[in-house]
C-alpha cells in the first residue's frame, strides 16, 4: 500500500517539492511534508472547518482534500497571512478582541474570513455569520469572531475610525450607572 | 492597527478597596482593568502557537491504541504476535507493562493505562502499538486480536442499583454504587414543619462533553540520565506529572511534564490520561521520542465530561417566598471509572447554599458505575445540574407564591459575609446587582408575562468557586507558586506551573507582574506550566487560577518592589515610601523628574543584593466546615451571574430560537475586560449547546451483533452543537465591586456565567407558552408533547417522573451555625462512614502525599 506520489505545491505563493504518501490529504501534507502546523484539524472527516485552507482563494477543508489533485493550485495558510512581521488586520483584529481564546480553530476562521473580504470588503453581521458557519469554535460564543472580522474590513477599507464599540471592549454600561 | 492597549479604564474613579490584594492606596491602575492584547495573541493568529501534535522530534515514532469493543468483559486473551511483525512497528505494549493503578483521585485509584483483566466500556484501551508512521500503527493495531468473555452490561442509574453483581469495580460504597452521601445541616424537619408550602421537583440534567477542537495528543521524549519529558494537552500538569512517576515507578524528579497550550479544555483534559502514561512507558522502552494524537472518536472515550444527574428537589418555604429547608437528591451516572467523580457527586449538594438564604438543608447522593465513558468535571463541574433544578423549582414556586421571579431571589438573597448552613463561608455577593442589571436591560418588569403567547422571558442565577478551598492531594502546601527572575537589562521573567487553556492565564500572570513593578506587558517573560522549571500550580480547573496565580504573582511582584525600592530610595535619597513603579520607570512621586529607568533600579538592587529573584504563593483562607465531606466547596470567593433569556416558541411544533440573552456577571474586577466578556460570552455559548442540544448518548447494537452498548454518536457532526447561526445576540454587564480576596479584586470568569442559562431558558418557555420542561437538553419535540398535554387537561409538563427510592442510611448530622454548631457532624460514629465510603479498600494510598 505504501504508494508515493511527488508533486510540487504552491503554498503562499512558494514551490514546494513534496513526496508524500499518494493517499494523504492536504491536511497531513501541510503539516507532516511542508512543517507548516498552523493549520489544524479537529476530526479529518469534514466535520468542523479546522482544517480550512485557500485553494485558489476558495476555503476549502485540507483534510478533505487529496493532496494528489493540488498541483499546479494556490494554496494559502494562516502561515501567509502576515506581511514580513506585520499582522494581517484580521489577525490584529483576532488578537485584540480574544477572538482567539485557546487559538485552535483561529487558523480556519482566518482563512475562511480572509475569503469572504475578499469577495465582500464590506460585510454585515449576518454575512459573516453565514461565511463562517462551517467553522466550529468551543470557547468564544462566535461573537468575538464577527466583531473581529467587522474590525478588520472597516481597517481594510482603510477606515480611520475603525474599532471596536465601547460595549465591545467593556461589556454593557450597567443600566442605571450612568456613563 | 494599534492595540487598545490603551482603552480607559472601565471605573476610572472607583479605586479599589485598600485591602484588595495588589492596590495601594494611590492607586492608578494603568494594565489591570485596560482591554489589552492578550500576551500569546500574536502568536495564536500567526499559527506560531505550538499544541502537542504540532511537535516533531528527531527518531519521532507514532503511537495508537486498540480500544475495547465490548462494554464490560473479561479479557481472556491477547494475541499482538502478528503486529509484532507489521512492517514499521517498534513497540507493543499492554496492560502487564504498567500494572500501577491511577487516579486522580487519591480515594479512586482505579485505573490502568492499558486494562488488566477486564474492559469496562466500549472504548477502553487494552493495547497499544507503536511504528515509524501512524498509518503503520493504525495497520498494525488492526492485526492485534483479543478475546473476550462478556459481562452483563450496567447502563443505566437504575441497572446500577438494580444490579449487584457483576461489580464493574470491586470497590464503592454498594454493589454497583461508587459513591453514598447522606448530609444533613440543621433541623430539616422542624423547617419543613414551618413552611407556609411545599414545593417538589424532580429533574433530569442530560450528560454532555467538552468537545474541545483541539484532540488530545502528547509526545514523550526519553531524555538522558534516564529522564523523560511528556508534552501533552493538558490542564493539569502537576497531576499527570504525579500519576506518570507512580505508574512509571520512577523518582518524579526524572520525570517532566510539559503543558502545551491547549486547544480547549473545558474540564475535559483535567484527568489523567492512558494514553498520556502509555506515551510515556513506550518512549522509555523503545529509547525514541512518541507521538500520540487521538482522534475524534477517541476524544468521545476519553469523556470526563458532564455526569447525568436525576434529582429530587423539595423545599418549603414561607408565604413571602423565603426557603426555611430544602431536601435534595441526586443520583449521578458515573461511567466506568472514578476519575473526578467522589467531588463531583459531593458538588452536586455543595454550592446551593450560597445565593439565597437557605437555614436547613439536606442533601442524599449517589453515583453510580455504568458501562460508559467516565464522567468528570465540565465547565461548572457538578455544581450545574442542581442549579438547574434549582431555578426551575424557584420559578415554579414564584409563579405559584405569586411573586415575581425576580423579586423572589432579591428579596432571598444570601446576606455578605455569611456562613451557611453547610459551613462555607461566603463573603461578598453581586448578585443583587447582577439580577437588577438583566432586569433592568432585559425591560423585565414590563415584559415579563405581557409578552404576545410565544414569545416569553426567563431569568435565572448562578454561583461558581473562584478556586476551590482544597487541594486533591491533602496537604497544608501552597496550592499557586510563581517565581520572579529580574534581570539587569529590565526583563522580568515569571516561572509558574500553570496551564493556558485560552482562558488567558497567562495574560493574568504577566498583568498582575507588570501593575506592580510599573512595567510594560511585553517586558514580561512567561515560562509557565512545566514542572521541571516552574514551581508547581495546581492547574487550570474549579476556576481557580486568576484567583490564586495572581495572588502567588502579586505577592512575588511586591517583594521584588520592595527590593529595587530600597536600593532606589538609597541612591535618590528619597523614603522608599514615596517612591513609584510607573511607565517603566522608578520615581519620585513628590518629584517625578527624580527616578531612574526601571532597568537601572533593578542594577541598583543588583549592587546591593546580588542576583535578584523573589517568590510569591498563595494557599486558601481555611474553611470553618468540618465534617466529612467539607472539603468539597469552600473557596476563597464566589462569583455570581443572572441571566434573562428571551425565546421564541412555536407551540405548534416546538421549534424555539432564543432571541437575546442578558447576562451580568460579578466579576469584583476585570483583570482585562474584553478577555472577561470573552469568557462570559463562551460560558454562555456552551450552556445554551447544554439546554439546546448537547447530549452525550449510547444505544444498543442489535441483538444479532453484539448487542454491546456503543456511544450513539461519537462524531462532531451528529453531537451537535451550536453554530455561528445558533448563537443569540448576548448583551453582557459586568459587575465590578473588587472582593478583598482577589487579586486587584477579581473573582473568576471561566465558569460562573455558565450557570444560569439552562434555567433561564426552561424558565423563558414557560413564559412563552406555559409549559415546564424539566429537563435538559430541551428539544422541540419535548414542548409539543407538554403543550398537546396541557391541552389535554394535564399539567403541561415534560421530564422524570420519579426518583428511584434509595436507602441513604442515617445522615451525617451537622448542626448549623444558627443552631450553635461549631462545622462537626454530632453522629461520625454511626453515619456518614461506611465501610469503603467509595474509597479503594486500602484508602488513601500512600502515594497521595505531594
Ligand atoms: S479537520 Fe475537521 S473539517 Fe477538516
Ligand atoms: S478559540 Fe478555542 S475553539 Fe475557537
Amino acid at each position: 500500500m505504501d504508494h508515493y506520489t511527488t508533486a510540487t505545491l504552491r503554498v503562499n505563493g512558494q514551490d514546494l517539492r513534496v513526496v508524500f504518501p499518494t493517499h494523504h490529504t492536504l491536511l497531513e501534507v501541510l503539516r507532516e511534508e511542508c512543517g507548516l502546523t498552523g493549520t489544524k484539524h479537529g476530526c479529518e472527516l469534514g466535520e468542523c472547518g479546522t482544517c480550512t485552507v485557500l485553494v485558489d482563494g476558495e476555503p476549502v477543508l485540507s483534510c478533505l482534500a487529496l493532496t494528489a489533485e493540488m498541483e499546479g493550485r494556490s494554496i494559502e495558510t494562516v502561515e501567509g497571512l502576515q506581511d514580513g512581521n506585520e499582522l494581517h488586520p484580521l489577525q490584529a483584529a483576532f488578537a485584540d478582541l480574544g477572538a482567539a481564546q485557546c487559538g485552535y480553530c483561529t487558523p480556519g476562521m482566518l482563512m475562511a474570513a480572509k475569503a469572504l473580504l475578499a469577495e465582500n470588503d464590506d460585510p454585515s453581521a449576518a454575512e459573516i455569520r453565514t461565511a463562517l458557519a462551517g467553522n466550529l469554535c468551543r470557547c468564544t460564543g462566535y461573537h468575538k469572531i464577527v466583531e473581529a472580522v467587522e474590525w478588520a474590513a472597516g481597517v481594510a477599507r482603510g477606515e480611520a475610525d475603525a474599532g471596536p464599540a465601547r460595549e465591545v471592549l467593556f461589556g454593557a454600561s450597567v443600566p442605571g450607572e450612568g456613563s | 492597527m494599534t492595540p487598545p492597549r490603551s482603552g480607559q479604564v472601565i471605573a476610572p474613579d472607583q479605586a479599589p478597596p485598600a485591602s484588595a490584594p495588589g492596590s495601594t492606596q494611590e492607586d492608578d491602575l494603568r494594565v489591570v482593568g485596560t482591554p489589552f492584547r492578550r500576551v500569546d495573541g500574536w502568536a495564536k493568529v500567526t499559527g506560531q502557537t505550538r499544541f502537542a501534535d504540532d511537535l516533531t522530534f528527531p527518531r519521532m515514532v507514532h503511537m495508537r491504541l486498540v480500544r475495547s469493543t465490548l462494554p464490560h468483559a473479561f479479557i481472556r486473551g491477547i494475541d499482538t504476535s502478528k503486529a509484532e511483525e507489521m512492517p514499521g512497528v517498534v513497540g507493543v505494549l499492554t496492560g502487564k507493562d504498567m500494572p500501577e493503578p491511577f487516579g486522580v483521585l487519591p480515594v479512586s485509584q482505579d485505573e490502568h493505562a492499558l486494562c488488566l483483566e477486564k474492559v469496562r466500556f466500549v472504548g477502553d484501551p487494552v493495547v497499544a502499538v507503536a511504528a515509524l508512521t501512524e498509518d503503520q500503527a493504525a495497520d498494525a493495531c488492526s492485526a492485534v486480536t483479543i478475546e473476550y468473555e462478556p459481562l452483563a452490561t450496567i447502563s443505566s442509574v437504575d441497572e446500577a442499583i438494580e444490579t449487584s453483581e457483576p461489580l464493574i469495580h470491586d470497590y464503592g460504597d454498594e454493589g454497583n454504587l461508587h459513591k453514598k452521601i447522606s448530609l444533613q445541616f440543621g433541623a430539616v424537619d422542624d423547617g419543613f414543619a414551618q413552611a407556609d408550602e411545599i414545593f417538589e421537583d424532580v429533574m433530569f440534567y442530560e450528560g454532555s462533553t467538552h468537545l474541545p477542537m483541539e484532540q488530545h495528543a502528547a509526545v514523550a521524549v526519553p531524555e538522558g540520565g534516564g529522564r523523560i519529558t511528556l508534552y501533552t494537552s493538558t490542564q493539569t500538569p502537576h497531576y499527570v506529572h504525579k500519576v506518570l512517576a507512580t505508574v512509571l515507578g520512577m523518582p518524579a524528579s526524572r520525570v517532566r511534564v510539559i503543558a502545551c497550550s491547549v486547544g480547549g479544555g473545558f474540564g475535559g483534559k483535567s484527568d489523567i490520561f492512558s494514553h498520556e502514561i502509555v506515551a510515556a512507558k513506550m518512549a522509555l522502552v523503545t529509547g525514541r521520542p512518541v507521538k500520540i494524537c487521538l482522534n475524534r472518536e477517541e476524544v468521545f472515550y476519553c469523556h470526563r465530561g458532564r455526569h447525568p444527574v436525576l434529582m429530587h428537589l423539595r423545599t418549603g418555604f414561607t408565604k413571602d417566598g423565603a426557603m426555611v429547608a430544602q431536601h435534595l437528591k441526586t443520583a449521578l451516572d458515573g461511567g466506568a471509572y472514578g476519575s473526578y467523580g467522589v467531588a463531583s457527586t459531593y458538588y452536586t449538594g455543595a454550592l446551593q447554599t450560597v445565593t439565597y438564604g437557605l437555614p436547613r438543608y439536606r442533601f442524599d447522593s449517589i453515583r453510580a458505575f455504568t458501562n460508559k465513558p467516565p464522567c468528570g468535571p465540565k465547565r461548572g463541574h457538578a455544581t450545574v445540574q442542581p442549579r438547574f433544578a434549582l431555578e426551575v423549582h424557584l420559578d415554579k414556586a414564584a409563579q405559584r407564591l405569586g411573586i415575581d421571579p425576580a423579586d423572589l431571589r432579591l428579596n432571598n438573597l444570601l446576606p455578605p459575609d455569611s456562613i451557611t448552613a453547610n459551613y462555607l463561608k461566603v463573603g461578598t455577593i453581586g448578585l443583587g446587582a447582577c439580577i437588577q442589571a438583566v432586569v433592568d436591560g432585559s425591560g423585565w418588569r414590563e415584559r415579563f408575562q405581557s409578552l404576545p403567547h410565544g414569545r416569553g422571558l426567563g431569568l435565572a442565577c448562578g454561583s461558581y468557586l473562584t478556586g476551590a478551598g482544597l487541594p486533591i492531594h491533602w496537604n497544608h502546601l501552597p496550592q499557586s507558586a510563581v517565581q520572579l527572575k529580574l534581570d539587569r537589562m529590565g526583563t522580568v521573567a515569571a516561572y509558574c506551573g500553570e496551564a493556558e487553556i485560552g482562558q488567558g492565564s497567562d495574560s493574568v500572570l504577566a498583568a498582575c507582574v507588570a501593575e506592580v513593578l510599573g512595567i510594560g506587558l511585553d517586558d514580561v517573560l512567561l515560562c509557565v506550566g512545566d514542572t521541571g522549571l516552574t514551581p508547581v500550580d495546581l492547574g487550570s480547573y474549579s476556576s481557580r487560577v486568576t484567583l490564586m496565580v495572581g495572588r502567588a504573582a502579586i505577592q512575588a511582584a511586591e517583594r521584588a518592589r520592595d527590593r529595587l525600592a530600597e536600593a532606589v530610595a538609597e541612591k535618590l535619597d528619597v523614603p522608599a515610601d514615596r517612591l513609584v513603579f510607573a511607565e517603566s520607570r522608578v520615581f519620585d512621586s513628590g518629584n517625578p523628574e527624580n527616578g531612574m529607568p526601571f532597568a537601572e533600579a533593578v542594577q541598583r538592587a543588583e549592587e546591593k543584593f546580588g542576583a535578584l529573584a523573589t517568590t510569591g504563593s498563595y494557599a486558601p483562607p481555611r474553611a470553618p466546615g468540618r465534617y466529612r465531606g467539607s472539603g468539597v466547596g469552600p473557596s476563597p470567593t464566589y462569583s455570581y451571574s443572572a441571566s434573562v433569556i428571551e425565546v421564541e416558541v412555536d407551540p405548534e411544533t416546538g421549534l424555539y430560537r432564543v432571541e437575546h440573552v442578558w447576562i451580568a456577571h460579578d466579576i469584583g474586577r476585570a483583570i482585562n475586560p474584553v478577555l472577561t466578556i470573552g469568557q462570559v460570552e463562551g460560558s454562555v455559548y456552551m450552556g445554551l449547546g447544554e439546554a439546546m442540544m448537547e447530549e452525550q448518548v449510547f444505544r444498543r447494537l442489535p441483538k444479532n451483533r453484539s448487542n454491546a452498548l456503543v456511544h450513539k454518536v461519537p462524531s462532531m457532526l451528529e453531537y451537535k452543537s451550536p453554530t455561528f447561526h445558533e448563537m443569540p445576540p448576548v448583551t453582557t454587564y459586568l459587575i465590578e465591586d473588587p472582593d478583598p480576596e482577589g487579586p486587584f479584586g477579581a473573582k473568576e470568569v471561566g465558569q460562573g456565567p455558565l450557570l444560569p442559562i439552562m434555567p433561564a431558558l426552561a424558565n423563558a418557555i414557560f413564559d412563552a407558552v406555559g409549559v415546564r420542561i424539566d429537563q435538559v437538553p430541551i428539544g422541540p419535540h419535548m414542548i409539543r408533547k407538554a403543550v398537546e398535554d396541557k391541552a389535554a387537561g394535564g399539567d403541561g409538563r415534560y421530564g422524570p417522573k420519579a426518583f428511584p427510592d434509595i436507602d441513604f442510611g442515617v445522615p451525617l448530622m451537622v448542626p448549623t451555625p444558627d443552631e450553635g454548631g461549631d462545622g462537626r457532624a454530632t453522629n461520625s460514629e454511626e453515619a456518614g462512614v461506611r465501610k469503603g465510603s467509595g474509597t479503594m479498600a486500602d484508602g488513601v494510598r500512600k502515594d497521595s502525599k505531594p
